[in-house]
């Protein structure tokens, strides 16, 4: 099997079992990532000779059987991602040639363990977006092709640059950042699995800031296992960041496979949403029947705040986009277009700095928070966030895990929903009510829909209790076979 | 009496009310481990965090926080258990993160009170309203180049106390006497050095007038004013200012003001219209703060004695007048000093000794307390002298001199001077005599009736044996004799 499309549990034996070095399996990747690249536009920045000289170096831990889980692994680090003495742009003019001089936690995790970054994998502008279209970089083309169509498909976001990597086979996996569905639904789109953890699992620490009560990190990959090996590496606590929670990382490998006899698996009600595709709702219920053979037991729960997540979301996530952002400013780092005095200095640098969905979002932001609209905007969405957050606990009382649709519809193409807003934000509107809550979820795809683009299916759970995630989600993974890949990856590039 | 000032109308009260912002003594910043320290190079103090840079992430230093509830005790103040941390939103060059995260909602400290004593010994409660934590914000400095502003960031992020009094305040007297009292207190804490100059503490200060039995009209905030003497002045100028403007028809606004000590003037420096719209909301990279009793109770237990307690103390261990004893707490350092020299000695003439002619050697030094060439064991010593009559008071004063040039102790100097008293009847039976011989004709007088003279012979009886007499034998002697 060609090194790019090997999973990273395998390639990881592989490596020990000396079937190719580590070399042989980053240079695969970065050459594909030099053939695929300016087609896909995954990658903002990639660092071929650097991941290539740490291949060497992971070549000679092997070589002394000092291999660690991911040692010599080519992973894409999501461009949100803080890397020591690499470009970290957020996809973002503002930070276009801001090289930071610190690791993220995340990232230092993932170094420690041996892993090879082979570039900064392409976004919405600050993780703002769902069809990875914002970016100051350009749009990340989707892999996928619906079935006789060559119109290039949106890979989802605002990880779009990181699923697309994975499903082309220019990564063996990535990290992602989901802050309401950031993960999961490009995850979903590109025929991966992504996998947000409990917020507050990972830490937060040099990762560039979108809305931090809602921000997590989490791995995206090509098979359930391979979430679980990136997840163990990146998840832990982190003084650095108060919100990290300081709780054992378990084995999550381990959860793999496990039995899930007896599990009480919950069917919203609440998301059996208008504009759910046909297909989307015969997945979803394709996964009912393969969890019930694997000796779950189904219940119909109730989300009733359900339909206030979206707008909840949509004031939460930008009151504190527009707090986080003020930091961009053109005064100690990033891009700066001079003025005449102070003010015009700041008017002129973010106008430059920021493009229109970042600057819609901070506006939102900044009148939400407003004196005199703060008590029916920010504060009534908090009181809501709590009632969404309590049907999850009421919801956990009854089952174990959810399971849901990740969106409402397959990828779409470039420019389909690109003149509204409000109707982009809805492809969202299943993955934000777990990020309100905090809760882990992730996507899995289990099939393809009638014009052969990938689908997927949302598994959420109680807090830091990812390991039922990756149980039910190896379950479904195990039952639909599926072995698809995208039109355009990097085997078939040869 | 009600302090007032008189306008056409007649007398106006003035309401006071004092927001002091206070350095927390601390090694490192609020949310940074950047030094906190005051001075060093620009820009050398400053982490990534205080900077602001991208995924930077506050993390809440617990010795502020313990700090903060020290003062908030030693205010007698309710501890919050719960507290927290909130964005306040405003662009500033010298405002990295372009927040400053503050406490809005629920401070760390509520309710508290403060006693203050004026000079006509006037005991008053000033209410505290709250107090709650802070960053500072960095330095603009617009004039080291004509065409740009520099931007210093060693004081972002350094943890500053707000400490807001209610509007009890009714005179500039009374400002006064609340700052110095909130000094002492943080100072006896160690929670802040109380240094005006150096900024570590400073006040915004809200005024209004109004007449007698009238409800508060409205206010206006004077920022950032750095010394005591300023407070009290720009309180008086203000006041005067808005009774003017009542008095001539008009209407306080609402603003923001700033003094100008050189002009003795206030100036607008924004109206309400104008104000921030801080847009607050809880810091979401912060938990809320919560605080255990028992550790409430610890720090608690940990605290130094207070100015006012040990001031009664001192009154009743030691029986000096409260107001020597005022002066004696008002600086930890000259209570320790005093109580030094007046363990096991007469507290009284130790307190005499340590208000009267160690401040006056103090002050003509240009000394302080904690560098006094005279220590609390040698002044103690010296005071030993008295006590067993081998000086008296008078050559006490010479030895003290000698002792603040020399550095010598008391007793090599009465050896070295051969200062010691004379209690030999037989020397002073003589001196006696003698004086007596020398002076017939004011005997006589003395003898017809004119007691004043009594003072004249001790005297001369003293010169005659050089100072050295033990007085109350000198008197005895002469009593007998006249």
């Amino acid at each position: 099997m060609s090194l790019t499309e090997l999973t990273i549990a395998d390639a990881a034996s592989g490596l020990r079992a000396r079937k190719f070095s580590a070399v042989e399996l980053v240079r695969a990747h970065t050459d594909a990532i030099a053939a695929l690249n300016p087609r896909l536009n995954a990658y903002i920045t990639t660092t071929a000779d650097e991941a290539l000289k740490a291949a060497q170096q992971a070549d000679d831990v092997l070589a002394k059987g000092e291999a660690r889980a991911l040692t010599g692994i080519p992973l894409g680090i999501k461009d949100l991602f803080c890397t020591n003495g690499v470009r970290t742009t957020a996809a973002s003019n503002i930070l276009k040639n801001f090289v930071p001089p610190y690791e993220s936690t995340v990232t230092a995790n993932l170094l420690r363990d041996g892993a090879v970054f082979v570039g900064k994998t392409n976004l919405d502008e600050f993780a703002m977006g769902s069809a990875n279209i914002t970016s100051a970089f350009g749009p990340v083309e989707n892999p996928w092709k619906r079935n006789g169509d060559e119109a290039a498909l949106v890979p989802g976001g605002s990880s779009g640059g990181s699923a697309a990597a994975v499903a082309a086979g220019l990564a063996m996996g990535a990290t992602g950042t989901d802050t309401g569905g950031s993960i999961r639904q490009p995850a979903a789109y590109c025929g991966i699995v992504g996998l947000k953890p409990t917020y507050g699992r990972c830490s937060r620490f040099g990762t560039i800031a979108y809305a931090s009560s809602l921000d997590q990190a989490g791995p995206m990959a090509r098979s359930v296992r391979d979430c679980a090996i990136m997840l163990q590496s990146m998840a832990g606590f982190d003084e650095r960041d108060s919100t990290s929670v300081n709780c054992d990382v378990p084995d999550y490998s381990a959860a793999i496979g496990r039995s899930l006899k007896g599990l009480k698996v919950g069917i919203p009600a609440e998301y059996r949403a208008e504009g759910l595709s046909a297909e989307i709702a015969a997945a979803w219920q394709q996964g009912i029947e393969w969890l019930k053979a694997a000796g779950c037991e189904i219940v119909d729960v109730s989300l009733p705040h359900t339909k206030y997540g979206l707008a909840t979301y949509y004031i939460v996530a930008p009151a504190e986009c527009s707090s986080n952002l003020a930091r961009y400013d053109g005064l100690r780092f990033g891009e700066r277009v001079p003025g005449d005095t102070l003010d015009a200095m700041y008017e002129a640098t973010r106008r430059a700095g920021f493009g229109p969905e970042v600057r819609r979002r901070i506006m939102m932001g900044t009148y939400v928070l407003s004196a005199g609209y703060y008590d029916a905007y920010y504060l009534k969405a908090q009181k809501v966030r709590t009632l969404i957050r309590r049907d999850f606990t009421e919801a956990f009382g009854k089952v174990d895990v959810l399971l849901t649709p990740t969106a409402p519809t397959p990828a779409f193409a470039q420019g389909e929903q690109s003149d509204d807003p409000v109707q982009m934000y809805l492809n969202d509107i299943f993955t934000v009510p777990a990020s309100m809550a905090g809760m882990p979820a992730m996507s899995v795809p289990v099939g393809l829909g009638a014009t052969g683009l990938p689908l997927g299916l949302q598994l959420i759970g109680r807090p830091f209790d990812e390991e039922t995630l990756l149980a039910t989600g190896s379950a479904l993974e195990s039952a639909a076979g599926f072995t698809h890949r995208p039109a355009i990856r990097a085997e078939a590039a040869k | 009496m009600t302090y007032t000032i008189e306008g056409k109308t007649g007398a106006w009260e003035i309401v006071v009310g004092l927001e002091v912002h206070a350095q927390i003594i601390s090694h490192s910043k609020l949310f940074s481990g950047a030094s906190a320290s005051y001075g060093g190079e620009p820009n050398t103090h400053v982490s990534l965090v205080d900077a602001g840079f991208p995924g930077m992430l506050p993390v809440l230093n617990q010795e502020c926080v313990a700090q903060a509830i020290r003062t908030g005790l030693g205010l007698r103040a309710r501890i919050n258990l719960e507290s927290r941390f909130d964005r306040k939103n405003y662009f500033y060059a010298d405002l990295p993160t372009g927040y400053q995260i503050s406490q809005f909602t629920h401070p760390i400290v509520g309710e508290g009170t403060v006693e203050i004593e004026l000079g006509d010994g006037t005991v008053r409660h000033i209410g505290i309203t709250r107090l709650h934590m802070e960053q500072d914000a960095g330095k603009s400095m617009h004039d080291q180049d004509p065409a740009r502003s520099f931007i210093d960031l060693n004081r972002a992020g350094v943890a500053l106390m707000e400490i807001v009094s209610e509007p009890d305040i009714r005179c500039p007297e009374e400002a006064g006497a609340y700052l110095r009292k909130l000094r002492q207190i943080l100072r006896y804490l160690g929670t802040c050095d109380g240094n005006m100059e150096e900024g570590s503490m400073r006040a915004d200060v809200n005024v209004s007038v109004r007449k007698a039995g009238e409800p508060f009209r409205t206010r206006c905030e004077i920022k950032n004013v750095n010394s005591i003497r300023y407070v009290m002045h720009s309180i008086e100028v203000e006041a005067t200012r808005q009774i003017e403007v009542w008095e001539d028809g008009g209407e306080v606004d609402q603003e923001t003001r700033l003094f100008d000590p050189s002009r003795n003037e206030t100036r607008s420096l924004r109206s309400k219209e104008d104000a921030h719209d801080y847009r607050y909301f809880p810091d979401p990279d912060l938990l809320p703060l919560v605080v255990e009793q028992e550790w409430v109770d610890a720090l608690e237990r940990g605290l130094p004695e207070l100015p006012d307690d040990k001031r009664d103390r001192f009154v009743k261990e030691y029986g000096i007048p409260r107001y020597d004893a005022s002066v004696l707490v008002a600086e930890q350092a000259i209570a320790d000093y005093y109580e030094e020299v007046a363990k096991g000695r007469d507290a009284r003439l130790a307190a005499n000794w340590v208000t009267g002619d160690l401040f006056g050697a103090l002050n003509r030094t240009g000394r302080t307390i904690t560098d006094s060439p005279i220590s609390a064991a040698a002044l103690g010593g010296m005071l030993d002298l008295v006590s067993d009559k081998t000086i008296n008071g008078k050559i006490a004063k010479e030895v003290f001199e000698d002792m603040l040039e020399t550095g010598d102790s008391a007793a090599a100097i009465v050896e070295r001077k051969g200062l010691k008293q004379v209690t030999d009847t037989g020397a002073i039976d003589a001196a006696v005599a003698d004086v007596m011989a020398r002076n017939a004709d004011k005997v006589e007088e003395y003898r017809g009736g004119k007691d004043r003279l009594f003072g004249f012979f001790v005297g001369q009886v003293m010169k005659a044996m050089a100072g050295k007499a033990n007085p109350a034998m000198v008197n005895e002697a002469l009593k007998k004799v006249l």
